[in-house]
């Protein structure tokens, strides 16, 4: 999950911040100026530096004891550079004056070593205006205030109070929290600070038969990573939920194997939003879509891009995706990216039609056919990223949800509408090919659905699909009540591998006749 | 691909004195029973290329310090209270990292270590500080990964995109090289340093239209030991020859590995390696009826599996970030389980040595050629890799992925043309109960990222009944 940072006092007060990082400082806006003069001397036509101080603080537990209490902190900067079209970027953790002026030179002198192998130069679209501001996400309490006593003694209740329930063998729980303050200063005058909250807590229960000869883990992840404050560990009521995740581990000990076969499938959101990820959220990133991402990630099959946009139909009509940094509590949602672009939200999906991929600066550019025949103007999309200071910022996921439908309907009506079917809550095994076409989906927990009706538990499921075939083959959603934010931490893509954190907001659906297999097999 | 690292980025890291003197300052501001100092970093470095020209690109310097305090002692479970609603005993532990180095940074980062230990409850199971222990001599770092700068990086990549661009062919890949160190120190004087390099160049070549993919790769600590160029030139065959695949129905099929393939799978096991798992009932490594499966045969006799730091293609760490010191150890041999990874606690717990787990992976394999394999199958599939691998169920160590960049049908001992991707239900514990043949072990480079990763060196292997359940149309 999501590596990072963080630091000091844990029990109250803010970071006694040196006067090297705090935002907005005098002197982070003096190593900016002079990263950015540093390599505008050097020959860099264009330059960015992000200075950034990340806290991060761990704690796990199970059962009655504290495994860990970590607090961390990582301090430094990047200077990304770009010479007659080739980028460079260099880092360091070293805030000085001499080492922002070395790493700026750095930076510039491997941009042009990386000229060697150009072919196509790098251009950028406009950033809409030089941009100087501050932004800083929904927390209502910073989780860095909250003292270490009170969420190490939350974590154990919740796990006495799953330990209570008959069957349930072993509990594992944690937090994790995330506070990124960062400076982005560019060479067209953009200065930009952020702080940004993550939170995530979590709790897992594990039961074994009595006879060794099974297990099975209840992970709580339709409690979803967020970028909000503490507040999102107390709306998470752990210690009221623990006992029924234990129920249902016990549960999945005594469910009926599956029948392999074909089965309408109701997601409930807390599971739909990874399938969203995998099948709409990778596909639809311009850089894949080019091949930049060919030897890890993988391509697209939405690619060449003048087969597909406005073309392709994703599915019916009445879906529509929309790509965003503005959920208010979503993981990506900023005010500014990573190269100081205002994001805005964007159509993916339009009334089932493929509509526009993610972008950045550098790959705008690559669309401008499409958004000179659609009378819009090529710019980015804002969804420039780097995971820390040390990595170079690249196109990474906005939050990507599914739109409510109009009817107002939810989870129960889907159940109440399906013949024969199978209910799937929570997210557990997830695998997709390279292009985003060939998945395989599991969950936490299964339920049979027989005449409208749940009818029982059943475990080692699977479904397989075919991305636009599963798409087009949903024949029913939830309305805006039904709307739910799921998301993760540690999304990868890039080399070396970036982690991300991202949110997909979604509705339940229901997807007609989809392959499900049996994944138990005996040792 | 090595060249002289220009003056504007040397390969900065802490020397043994630098860790030395910050450890020494660090300690002297710890009050606990225990004080623990980590320091690790370095110098790290990347390009990446795509569309046959450099794309993005990046050098890196960092360092960390981790301290971990304990504040109490350590009660046997003996001394434990009898009343299981009276708290448990033990030493309060707390951890802190931050990665600047100034007196008032190393103060802060102990005291709040120590802050943290203070206000946690105590741990029945977290134990003292190790005193000094020997370990075995320093290996793993070569002059020539740490020299490698970025025109020497890219001096590489044209060795890969000019051929590639001179063929009609797309390129796409990755080099990385690190040099970097780690130290540990505590106040029960154990100190122990260890500097080492690492490397990898992994690449993916497409036709223009995109209808063949190929891929190759290489991981060594030693850059020098990996060849652009050949890497390169087997990258560009397999995309000219995977071209316009055909599909086939998945089911059980007789297939021949390449050593990545095998590694790819092979390493899963590392991660089912814990010893607690296993006796608590929730790891492959259970045994039915309780306990675990020290002992017992898993696998096809053929096999063994052992992890060694000295081992000369793949050096890792001789001592843990604890300060303990890692030897080899076989974990499967003569196809059964010679031993699990036990921690400190669960060793003293269960009488045993604590065994540190894998710090990398070397399978036995046979005499036979990959065209031998090959030419002595009627009907297979050759595979050059996986990708997307995940767990599915932990009972069985049953992982689900896909075949890519280079996938071809085996007809009469030939390749006869290529095949669309697949996606498996598999376990490496199955694959390696249905070895029909195997070629002698090569390093491999194994990570899904691409990076220098876990140190993986297997064979290729002729399997039967391996289980595909779809069919993929991504190439």
């Amino acid at each position: 999950m999501a590596a990072c940072s963080s630091a000091a006092p844990v029990e109250t007060a803010p970071v006694p911040a040196t006067a090297a990082t705090s935002s907005g400082d005098a002197s982070v806006r003096d190593l900016a100026m002079l990263a950015l003069d540093a390599a505008k001397s050097a020959g860099a036509q264009y330059a960015d530096v992000r200075i950034s101080q990340n806290r991060n603080q761990n704690i796990n537990t199970r059962e009655r004891r504290v495994q860990g209490l970590v607090d961390t902190t990582t301090y430094g900067f990047g200077v990304r550079s770009l010479v007659d079209g080739a980028w460079g970027f260099a880092g360091s953790r070293e805030l000085t004056r001499e080492e922002v002026v070395r790493v700026a030179r750095q930076s510039v002198a491997q941009a042009r070593a990386n000229r060697a192998a150009l072919v196509r130069p790098v251009t950028l679209a406009p950033p809409g205006s030089a941009a100087k501001g501050t932004w800083r996400a929904a927390a209502r309490v910073d989780p860095f205030d909250v003292a270490i006593e009170d969420k190490v003694a939350l974590l154990l209740s919740a796990n006495e109070a799953a330990m209570k329930v008959k069957g349930a063998r072993f509990v594992n729980s944690g937090m994790f929290f995330l506070r990124e303050e960062k400076t982005l200063a560019t060479s067209e005058g953009g200065y930009i600070t952020q702080t940004l909250y993550r939170a995530q807590p979590f709790v897992n229960v594990t039961a074994v038969s009595a006879d060794f000869s099974d297990f099975q883990t209840r992970q709580s992840n339709d409690v979803a990573p967020m970028g909000r404050g503490y507040e999102h560990v107390t709306d998470a009521r752990l210690v009221e939920n623990a006992p029924i995740w234990a129920e249902q581990a016990v549960q999945k000990l005594s469910a009926k194997p599956v029948e392999v076969g074909k089965y309408d499938l109701v997601l409930h959101p807390n599971h739909l939003w990874l399938t969203i990820h995998e099948s709409i959220g990778h596909p639809t990133e311009l850089d894949r879509a080019m091949g930049y991402e060919a030897n890890y990630a993988g391509t697209s099959f939405l690619s060449p891009p003048e087969k597909f946009l406005g073309k392709f139909r994703y599915g019916p009509d009445f879906m529509n995706i929309q790509g965003d940094r503005s959920q208010v509590g979503a993981l990506s949602t900023v005010g500014y990216d990573d190269e100081g672009v205002v994001p805005e939200d964007f159509l993916i999906v339009k009334n089932g039609i493929f509509n526009d991929y993610q972008t950045t600066r550098e790959q705008a550019t690559w669309l401008k056919w499409w958004y000179d025949s659609q009378a819009r103007p090529t710019r980015s999309h804002g969804c420039s990223y780097a995971q820390s200071w040390a990595d170079v910022q690249f196109q990474r996921m906005p939050n990507v949800s599914l739109l409510p439908g109009e009817k107002e309907q939810g989870w129960d009506d889907l159940i109440a509408a399906t013949d024969r079917g199978i209910a799937i809550i929570g997210d557990g095994s997830f695998s997709i090919d390279q292009q985003r076409y060939n998945a395989q989906f599991g969950g936490q927990l299964y339920y049979e659905i027989k005449g409208g009706k749940i009818v029982g538990m059943l475990k080692d499921v699977a479904y397989q699909m075919r991305t636009p075939e599963f798409w087009n083959a949903m024949d029913m959603l939830g309305g805006k009540n039904s709307y739910f934010l799921g998301g993760a931490f540690g999304d990868g893509k890039g080399q070396p591998s970036q982690s991300n954190a991202v949110s997909h907001g979604c509705v339940p659906t229901r997807h007609r006749n989809i392959n499900v297999i049996n994944t138990g097999r005996k040792a | 691909m090595s060249a002289p690292r220009s003056l504007l980025s040397p390969a900065r890291l802490l020397s043994r004195e630098e860790c030395e003197a910050i450890a020494r300052r660090a300690l002297a501001f710890g009050t606990a029973d225990d004080v623990r100092v980590s320091i690790g970093g370095g110098s790290r470095g990347n390009t990446r290329f795509a569309q046959n020209q450099v794309s993005t690109s990046g050098d890196n310097y960092d360092v960390q310090v981790t301290v971990r305090a304990g504040v109490g002692q350590f009660v046997p479970a003996a001394q434990q209270p009898t009343d299981a609603a009276l708290p448990r005993r033990g030493i309060k532990v707390g951890f802190s990292s931050t990665n600047r180095l100034d007196d008032a940074s190393l103060r802060e980062v102990v005291q709040t270590a120590e802050r943290l230990a203070r206000l946690a409850p105590e741990d029945p199971e977290a134990l003292p500080e190790l005193p000094n222990q020997t370990f075995e001599p320093d290996q793993g770092w070569s002059d020539a990964t740490a020299a490698l700068d970025p025109a020497g990086r890219v001096a590489a990549v044209r060795q890969v995109t000019d051929p590639a661009r001179a063929a009609g062919l797309q390129s796409t890949g990755y080099l990385e090289s690190n040099a970097g160190f780690f130290a540990v120190a505590n106040n029960k004087g154990l100190f122990a340093y260890r500097r080492a390099t690492s490397s990898a160049m992994t690449m993916t070549v497409r036709t223009a239209d995109g209808s063949g993919s190929g891929w190759a790769g290489a991981a060594h600590h030693d850059v020098s030991r990996i060849d652009a160029r050949a890497l390169g030139a087997r990258a560009l065959d397999k995309a000219q020859r995977s071209v316009n695949p055909v599909a086939i129905e998945p089911g059980r099929y007789t297939v021949v590995l390449e050593p990545t393939a095998v590694g790819n799978l092979v390493q899963l096991i590392a991660f089912n390696l814990g010893a607690r798992n296993a006796d608590e009932g929730r790891s492959f490594f259970t045994k039915p009826g309780g306990g675990n499966k020290i002992g017992m045969k898993v696998v096809d006799e053929r096999i063994s599996i052992t992890s060694d730091p000295l081992d000369v293609d793949m050096p890792a760490g001789a001592f843990t970030g604890e300060g303990l010191p890692v030897r080899r150890t076989a974990w499967i041999e003569k196809g059964a389980v010679a031993n699990l990874a036990y921690d400190r606690y669960w060793a003293m717990s269960k009488n045993r040595d604590p065994v540190p787990g894998p710090s990398s992976f070397r399978m036995t394999g046979g005499d036979s050629t990959i065209e031998q394999l090959i030419a002595s199958t009627e009907r297979g599939l050759l595979v050059t890799r996986f990708w997307y691998i995940r767990p599915v169920d932990p009972r069985t160590i049953l992982y689900t992925g896909l075949t890519r960049d280079g996938t071809f049908l085996i007809e009469k001992g030939k390749i006869t043309r290529a095949v669309k991707n697949l996606r498996f239900n598999e376990s490496p514990i199955f694959m390696l109960n249905n070895i029909e043949a195997m070629t002698a072990p090569v390093r491999v480079s194994a990570s899904e990222d691409g990076g220098p990763g876990f140190g993986v060196m297997v064979p290729a292997l002729k399997v039967r009944d391996f289980n595909f359940t779809s069919s993929s149309d991504a190439v």
